[in-house]
């Protein structure tokens, strides 16, 4: 077993190697031959427990080989394949380095067969992604890249604490299937959510992945959240809680998509809708289901990358996102058009695209556990889905009324990435075998049957056409210059006047509180400088003569400590 | 039973590997004054190097041959104790022999450059001559067996220490009055110590630490020998910098040269540590320091207290040397509270954390040196943004900062793990929550350090220039040592159970 070393350590090393080479082609070499390298490696891969360390009497496992485990394996390389390959133009040290170790520490959580193993790689993702935020070098994304460090090094402190709690209750740190119930438990399956971005834990999502750099984002959108996903199949299949979480979250992003006008934000939210649909997976926990959810995170990690280098071809020439400042790009980039439009007939589930034939798996899950209702949102929430990322994605950046805008065509090796995301997203859709042949368990379905393409049809179809009536009639909420709520007049009418007579009220309790508690902080730090400071009593230089004092004072304590415990 | 070892080891020692515990000393001893003798500046260093060297290797040597728990004991000039002075090695002196001896041959590369910036050229014989006597001091201290022979090595050490931080005057004058206090504190330091043992030889009458820990065994405790151990607790925490015995140090370390810093920080100090455990476990019986309050009441509570006070201090530092300063204060803390938890684990966190620390805070004051080269001294807003035109060393510097704070993965976590491991062991929750508390200070002056060097612009005037490499590999030979040693726990964790055994076995550990 001496060749068998953590896939991790491949990606480490490259991340080291990195640093030797000299910018330009041979860095981007590296970074695309170690995901190749790796990818090999892990479609080799024996199963079962490969590769473990004892330290400080823990046993830990860093290769931990089963299907569910090699399957993310794979989609990962890929992932880090195509996110290098987009990155090629990329000079920047920072944003290298960091995505080989961002995608090596993935690739390590996920073969973590221990709950300690598992916190190591799990803070090693968000250490090393929060400096593909930084890579921007602006005032907003340091700030954005701190609070996104906060959260995540939050979600790696209740892991630990969870992990801990656990050893405590069973005695093991195997990292396995857990029945939610205790504390541990609890902490576990919180650090997992906010990782996953379930609702009301998902801001550090939105805010995040719009502020990285261009190749960056496309780097986030794979890891972090899938990561998170494979940890929930892993420890919590069959929780019937995450059924409704995770219909909570294909729901509510969908309002928001459609207000938002920067079309990066907008992927952000479909990605968490998108997320939602594989947590219900999860939450059913059959095999069906199973098989359904880590299928959909395999094709969602393709199309949203392509999705998502699409939408940074286009901010990477033109400069901006915003739906309301582009439109008419088909004339001059309509490789990347074809390339959008593929990955947006994928999320939207168009037959013989990817997103069809894994998103029906959970779907028909959910009837045959007879989860009607879940049915029904899930279905809605595909129609949501089309609407914001499949029509309004492509057609505000391409069509749409044209903003005279006219960039070159995408840098060929930004068109190789997503051509190949594409590439795979079609051949999904077309010939699923070989990714159900890779899924944890036995696939017995068959997508093409005539209900299932005609019922997805023709939720596609009302879809489109709500949108074109929509626009036909301008009624739709247009591509306003605004980055904030104020679109749609429901929202004018009704919501402000609610929020208007709540919140302050709530908003001055909240501020009233704050204030206090920072006050309180801020008197800590000062009383701390006035005593602690380098002007303070105790940093300050002391006569020797005090000092000396003290030292007598010291010792006559310690004599009479020591002849009272006679 | 009291004469049998010295019946056993009568004969005169005569292989090279027999003479090595005298030539451990020896060799550093005489190649000071040799530098001054042969007065030239091209041979000062390699001389000094070679002698450190040397006796690197005999210490290894010293430490595989008493890494299964045995000991040496090796007569000077033949005559036996309690009459003749004894050197005698077990596994937990031999670590640190080890430990010293590698940061010095480590450092010594390093101070090269260093110490041709901040010291003048005229001065640079008699620098090493000290840097020899100060090393030679602080081995002798450990591997002794003899009180009295400890008090010698002490001064040794202390004497030349003195003149070393004073060499940093060229530079700043204020190192002059921080020599000038650290002799004052260390002069009475010293003279509580060696009042401590007269106070012992007036109630044992003999100076060899195997012979008093029997005799105190044999006789029992009274008021002469509870003075002696508050004495010697008191003059050695002195030298320890235990808060609040700390005020010589932050300004030494801060007004020194660099290299000094770099070698005091992580070895003198930790030499008088050595020295406390050595008479609170092995001299002083087992049960005295148990029924003692002074370790309980006086000691725990102002550990805890270096851990904050001085950690706090730390936190709003300006000067990145003297920030370490305040942060070894509070190490230190961590240190003596393993020794007042007065258990077998305590006693492997605080040897451990010796090793650890000592590694730790050399790769530390080394990157403070070479930031200091290049931006004429150490203050933050000299140093800031040093992260893009010294890359290297601030990387260095940031590993070994999170070894300081002790994330997993670096030697500081596995110190700090066995110390909080050893709290709950003996049920002091609260201490093992203020351990884990504390740490997080050190995450924030560590990170302050992370925000000056990366996330803000450069100071106009520095040079921008990565520092030579003579600094540089020694400064990443230690900051990778951090790393290593945060995975391969087999050297440090192992060899410091066997001596926290040995030291616990009490007077038995010290006759075998």
């Amino acid at each position: 077993m001496a060749d068998i070393f953590p896939v991790a350590f491949l990606y480490f090393l490259g991340a080291a190697l990195l640093l030797l080479l000299p910018k330009g082609p041979a860095r981007g070499s590296l970074g695309l031959l170690i995901p190749v390298l790796g990818g090999i490696m892990v479609w080799f891969l024996p199963e079962g427990l490969l590769w473990n360390v004892r330290f400080l009497g823990l046993e830990l496992e860093f290769m931990r080989v089963d299907k569910l485990s090699r399957v993310f394996a794979v989609i990962f390389s890929i992932a880090a394949f195509l996110g290098n390959l987009y990155a090629w133009h990329v000079r920047d040290t920072m944003q290298q380095v960091a995505a080989m170790i961002y995608a090596g520490s993935a690739i390590g959580a996920l073969f973590a067969g221990d709950l300690i193993t598992l916190f190591l790689f799990w803070e090693g993702t968000a250490m090393a992604s929060v400096f593909l935020i930084w890579a921007r070098r602006t005032e907003g994304a340091y700030h954005t890249g701190m609070r996104y460090l906060i959260v995540q090094v939050g979600s790696g402190v209740l892991l630990l604490a969870g992990a801990a709690l656990y050893h405590r209750e069973t005695g093991s740190l195997t990292f396995e299937a857990m029945t939610l119930g205790s504390l541990a438990t609890w902490f576990i399956f919180l650090a997992f959510g906010i990782k996953a971005a379930f609702p009301l834990l998902h801001n550090w999502l939105q805010d995040a992945y719009p502020a990285a750099t261009v190749t960056g984002t496309v780097i986030l959108s794979t890891f972090t959240t899938k990561l998170a996903i494979y940890a929930l199949a892993r420890g919590f299949a069959g929780t019937e809680l995450l059924i409704y979480i995770g219909a909570i979250m294909t729901l509510f992003p969908i309002f928001y998509a459609v207000i938002e006008n920067d079309l990066r934000r907008v992927l952000a939210y479909s990605l968490n809708n998108q997320l939602g649909f594989m947590v219900v997976g999860i939450g059913i926990g059959t095999e069906l289901a199973l098989n359904g959810a880590v299928a959909h995170a395999f094709a969602h990690i393709l199309y949203k990358g392509l999705l998502f280098m699409s939408m940074g071809a286009v901010l990477f020439r033109t400069g901006t996102a915003k739906g309301s400042e582009l439109g008419g790009l088909y004339k001059t980039m309509p490789l990347t058009m074809i390339f959008c439009v593929v990955g947006a007939a994928s999320i939207s589930g168009f037959p013989l695209f990817s997103g069809f034939v894994t998103k029906s798996l959970v779907l028909s899950a959910s009837t045959k556990e007879q989860y009607y209702f879940i049915w029904f949102v899930l279905l809605f929430a595909s129609a949501g889905v089309f609407h914001h990322s499949g029509i309004k994605i492509p057609y505000f950046a391409f069509f749409a009324h044209d903003s005279g805008l006219r960039p070159k065509e995408a840098p060929k090796h930004m068109l190789l990435a997503m051509g190949i995301a594409a590439a795979l997203s079609i051949a999904i859709g077309v010939y699923p075998a070989p990714l159900y042949a890779l899924l944890p368990f036995e696939v017995k379905y068959v997508n093409y049957t005539t209900p299932h393409v005609v019922t997805q049809l023709q939720l596609l179809f009302f879809s489109a056409l709500a949108f074109a009536v929509l626009m036909r009639t301008h009624t739709y909420p247009p591509e306003l210059k605004s980055v904030n709520l104020d679109t749609d007049w429901a929202y004018r009418r009704f919501l402000p006047r609610m929020i208007n007579r709540v919140a302050p009220g709530l908003w001055s309790v909240w501020t009233a509180k704050l204030n206090f508690w920072q006050e309180r902080f801020n008197d800590l730090v000062r009383s701390l400088h006035h005593t602690h400071g380098p002007e303070g009593r105790l940093a300050s230089v002391w006569p020797t003569g005090s000092m000396v004092l003290w030292i007598a004072v010291l010792l006559a304590v310690t004599l009479v400590a020591n002849f009272l415990s006679l | 039973m009291a004469v049998e070892p010295a019946i056993e080891v009568t004969q005169i020692a005569l292989t090279l590997k027999e003479q090595l515990p005298i030539l451990q000393i020896v060799v550093p001893f005489v190649a000071a004054p040799l530098i001054v003798f042969f007065g030239s500046r091209s041979l000062t260093w390699p001389i000094t190097f070679a002698a450190s060297a040397i006796s690197l290797w005999i210490s290894v040597a010293l430490l595989l041959q008493v890494a299964d728990g045995g000991f040496i004991s090796y007569q000077i000039g033949g005559w036996a104790p309690p009459l003749g002075i004894e050197y005698r090695v077990d596994a937990a002196n031999a670590y640190l022999l080890v430990l010293i001896s590698a940061i010095s041959t480590v450092i010594l590369p390093y101070a090269r450059k260093s110490v041709a910036s901040e010291v003048a050229r005229r001065h640079h014989t008699l620098f090493y001559a000290c840097y020899l006597l100060c090393f030679t001091g602080l081995m002798g201290v450990v591997i002794t067996g003899d009180a009295f022979n400890i008090f010698v090595f002490v001064e040794i050490s202390s004497l030349s220490t003195y003149a070393l931080i004073a060499a940093g005057a060229g530079r700043d004058k204020r190192a002059l009055t921080a020599a000038y206090d650290y002799l004052i504190m260390g002069t009475i330091g010293a003279t509580f110590f060696v009042i401590g043992i007269g106070f012992l030889y007036m109630a044992t009458g003999t100076l060899n630490l195997a012979d008093i820990a029997e005799r105190i065994a044999e006789h029992g405790g009274n008021r002469t020998i509870h003075a002696a151990f508050a004495f010697i607790i008191v003059g050695m925490g002195l030298k320890a910098a235990i808060y609040p015995m700390h005020l010589w140090l932050p300004a030494a370390y801060t007004y020194a040269p660099s290299a000094v810093s770099a070698f005091l920080a992580a070895t003198a100090t930790k030499a008088a540590i050595y020295v406390i455990l050595r008479f609170v476990f092995s001299v002083f019986q087992p049960d005295f320091a148990f029924q003692s309050l002074a370790l309980e009441f006086i000691l725990m509570p102002l550990a805890v207290l270096a851990m904050f006070a001085a950690s706090f201090i730390a936190v709003f530092q300006s000067d990145l040397k003297r920030m370490l300063a305040y942060s070894s204060v509070a190490q230190i803390g961590y240190m003596v509270l393993g020794i007042t938890l007065l258990t077998q684990t305590g006693v492997t966190a605080t040897i451990v954390h010796l090793f650890n620390h000592g590694i730790t805070k050399a790769a530390l004051f080394m990157g403070a040196g070479a930031l200091a080269l290049r931006a004429g001294s150490s203050f933050y807003d000299r140093i800031q943004g040093m992260g893009r035109t010294m890359p290297l060393t601030s990387a260095a510097i940031v590993i070994a900062g999170l070894s300081l704070i002790g994330v997993p993965g670096t030697a500081g976590f596995i110190s700090k793990f066995v110390l909080v491991e050893a709290a709950l062991d003996k049920g002091w929750w609260l201490v093992a929550l203020l351990v884990v508390f504390s740490s997080l200070l050190a995450v924030v002056y560590v990170w302050r350090v992370f925000e000056t060097l990366y996330l803000n612009a450069p100071a106009a005037g520095t040079i921008r220039q990565e520092a030579p490499l003579s600094m540089l590999i020694p400064l990443w030979i230690m900051a990778l040592a951090t790393i290593y040693f945060g995975f391969d726990t087999q050297l440090t964790l192992g060899a410091a159970r066997t001596a926290a055994e040995g030291l616990l076995a009490g007077t038995t550990g010290m006759l075998k």
